[in-house]
């Protein structure tokens, strides 16, 4: 599912006008409600809407939309990643000590564990095994090397990824370019590329894929391989930004993930995912968990209630499209 | 002869032989010592494991896509309220209890609203009230410092010749669920819904129905869990839950239990929740450090899941 409208041509009933406008309210719902937090922001607090503000606001926005990428590839083949949080925390670890101290080491490591993400996708699948006990098992294992490479909280981020996570171009905050980049880059690879077609397939229907001669296998692969890359990249990100790690440092991602992928349209069966939606949900949800709060007055103990009741409201409110849509 | 061959066939057996290994394992490194104790320890943790595991249980039969996620977070409000209702009062036990329980069968409920209101995968329902129940309990249970009845901190701690009460009592609960699944129309309504719910609604299964009834169990179980966790840790916490999310899941498949619906298993999840316990005795025992622990426990799990999942292929 494209956030774009799918335009039904000049056929004419009013019915299918009618079908066609919900399924573009849909289309458009992650970003209006994208929107609705932005005017609430710009409402209670004017200041924050401005080059420093959304640089402050939409920092850690782009680990958040990193992992939520991850998870949206494992989504789109059906499969649901309960590990991504500590594996992102496992990867800040390995970036905070071995890639600053062996950089050679470090990115050995690193690609293993993508590595480690191709052999879970092909093992879910020849074994027909539920992803959500393996990637929890996973989760440990993760959190596990994460503990032995960095018993407690410290090392520090290899200067060049400092420099990256520090960047500011002009006018544009750092976090919207990077947002853009991630959101157009895996919206052109996912959405408008054969191959991509191929992979959002494995979740959509895989027996005619694999009638159609296709490797299911493979799209299970590359799907869990992607996922592991946008891992890396989350962790790395999060890494250049916090500048030290600590074993735990993403625990909290794995249900954000998941939550921005389906804020952003996505859904879990059927290989109907959004890249541009996904990101747009993790925008979201950075933005509505603590700048939103903070300015509402509202005490942090209500942060993580803040993303259920989010995600709540944006089903309900898809929920009613779709009943216009019949 | 021909009674073991039958046995064997059993998918729980192997969470049995499993832990019997794994306490083999331990007994061999200590040389012997410990070896009763080690028994009794992880019976009383093995039950609150099992509480839940049975709760999880019968949400997963109900089909693909059913898991109950909010579990650690239900345990964790259900704790608290439970100490904060008894108040360190023995009076207050049994009220507290029932708080408990209904605490956790509403939030079981709220959990089958959103599923049926908003027509949303449980996973995603289950997963947006355990957002909002985890700021409740965290609202709520802010420096809460109560210690439970010294009434209700002995039961749950209770044993007769080295078995705890609360397992023996769990053991009667378990058997109950065994008979609620195989011999009850309303475990046999879960089975149908998991085998195939359109034909278990053609056939005349009130399918809403039983998945309320199913999902407010299993909040109901955790419920209680809370509170008998808050009785036998001495005291709630906000985090107390947080570790039977992947126990919870662990024990029901490894024990048998199929993923994909329609087919559960009782006694496994007893097997399983022992291996799981005694795992970790295991690892603590053999004095291997936290990341270690982890690592080994993750290992072991996908390990077993790939060794069981095989089965699953052939049906």
């Amino acid at each position: 599912m494209t956030a774009t409208p799918i335009d039904n041509g000049f056929k004419g009933s009013a019915a299918r006008n009618a079908a066609a406008r919900a399924r573009l309210l849909r289309g458009l719902l992650p970003a209006l409600s994208l929107a609705l937090v932005l005017l609430a922001i710009a409402w209670l607090n004017p200041r924050a809407i401005s080059y420093f503000g959304f640089s402050l606001m939409l920092n850690l926005a782009i680990p958040i939309a990193l992992a939520t990428i991850a998870q949206m590839f494992v989504i789109a083949g059906n499969e649901l990643d309960l590990s991504i949080g500590t594996f992102v925390g496992f990867v800040g670890c390995v970036t905070a000590t071995w890639l600053k101290d062996a950089p050679l080491i470090g990115v050995i490591i690193l690609l293993g564990s993508i590595g480690v993400y191709a052999l879970l996708g092909a093992l879910i699948h020849l074994r027909n095994l539920p992803s959500i006990v393996v990637t929890l098992g996973m989760s440990f294992v993760w959190q596990g090397l994460a503990i032995l490479f960095l018993p407690k909280p410290g090392g520090k981020a290899p200067d060049w990824l400092l420099a990256i996570m520090a960047f500011k171009p002009p006018f544009i905050p750092f976090p919207i370019i990077a947002a853009l980049l991630i959101a157009a880059t895996v919206h052109f690879g996912l959405m408008r590329t054969s191959y991509g077609v191929i992979l959002r397939g494995s979740g959509g229907n895989p027996a005619a894929l694999r009638r159609a001669g296709w490797s299911v296998l493979k799209t299970k692969i590359v799907l869990f391989s992607l996922a592991g890359l946008f891992g890396v990249l989350s962790g790395m990100a999060l890494i250049g930004i916090t500048t030290s790690a600590d074993a735990n440092i993403g625990n909290g991602y794995t249900l954000l993930a998941i939550a921005g992928v389906i804020l952003g349209g996505g859904e879990f069966v059927g290989g109907r995912v959004s890249p541009i939606g996904a990101v747009i949900g993790a925008l979201t949800l950075a933005l509505a968990a603590s700048p939103l709060l903070t300015f509402m007055h509202i005490p942090p103990d209500w942060q993580v209630a803040a993303n259920g009741a989010i995600l709540i409201i944006v089903l309900a409110a898809r929920v009613l499209i779709s009943r216009r849509e019949r | 002869m021909a009674s073991l061959r039958t046995l064997l066939t059993k998918p729980w057996i192997w969470s049995f032989v499993g832990a019997l290994l794994v306490w083999l394992a331990t007994i061999a490194f200590t040389g012997g010592y410990g070896a009763g104790g080690m028994v009794t320890a992880a019976l009383s943790l093995a039950v609150f494991t099992v509480i839940v595991g049975v709760g999880q249980m019968f949400v997963i039969t109900l089909g693909p896509g059913n898991v109950d996620l909010s579990l650690p977070a239900n345990i964790g409000l259900a704790s608290a309220v439970a100490m904060k209702v008894m108040g360190g009062s023995d009076a207050m036990i049994v009220v507290g209890l029932l708080a408990a329980l209904a605490c956790g069968a509403a939030i079981g409920a709220i959990n089958y609203l959103l599923i049926w209101a908003l027509r949303i995968p449980p996973i995603i329902a289950t997963l947006s009230a355990s957002f909002i129940i985890q700021s409740v309990d965290i609202s709520y249970g802010r420096g809460l410092q109560i210690k439970p009845p010294p009434g209700f901190a002995d039961f749950t701690n209770w044993q007769v010749l080295g078995i705890p009460v609360l397992a023996i009592l769990t053991v009667l609960f378990t058997i109950g669920a065994a008979i609620a699944l195989q011999r009850m129309i309303y475990g046999r309504s879960v089975l149908a819904i998991g085998q195939n719910i359109r034909a278990a609604w053609l056939a005349g299964v009130n399918v809403g129905r039983i998945r309320f009834l199913t999902y407010t169990l299993s909040g109901a179980l955790g419920g209680i869990d809370g509170a008998l966790l808050a009785g036998y840790f001495r005291g709630a916490n906000v985090d107390i839950g947080n570790e039977y999310l992947l126990a919870s899941i662990a024990v029901v498949v490894i024990g048998g239990t199929s993923v994909a619906g329609g087919k559960a298993n009782v006694p496994g999840v007893w097997g399983a929740a022992l291996f799981l316990v005694l795992l970790l005795t295991m690892l603590n025992t053999f004095g291997v450090s936290a990341g270690v622990r982890l690592l080994l426990t993750g290992l072991i799990i996908v390990g077993v899941i790939t060794a069981a999942g095989g089965e699953k292929a052939l049906r």
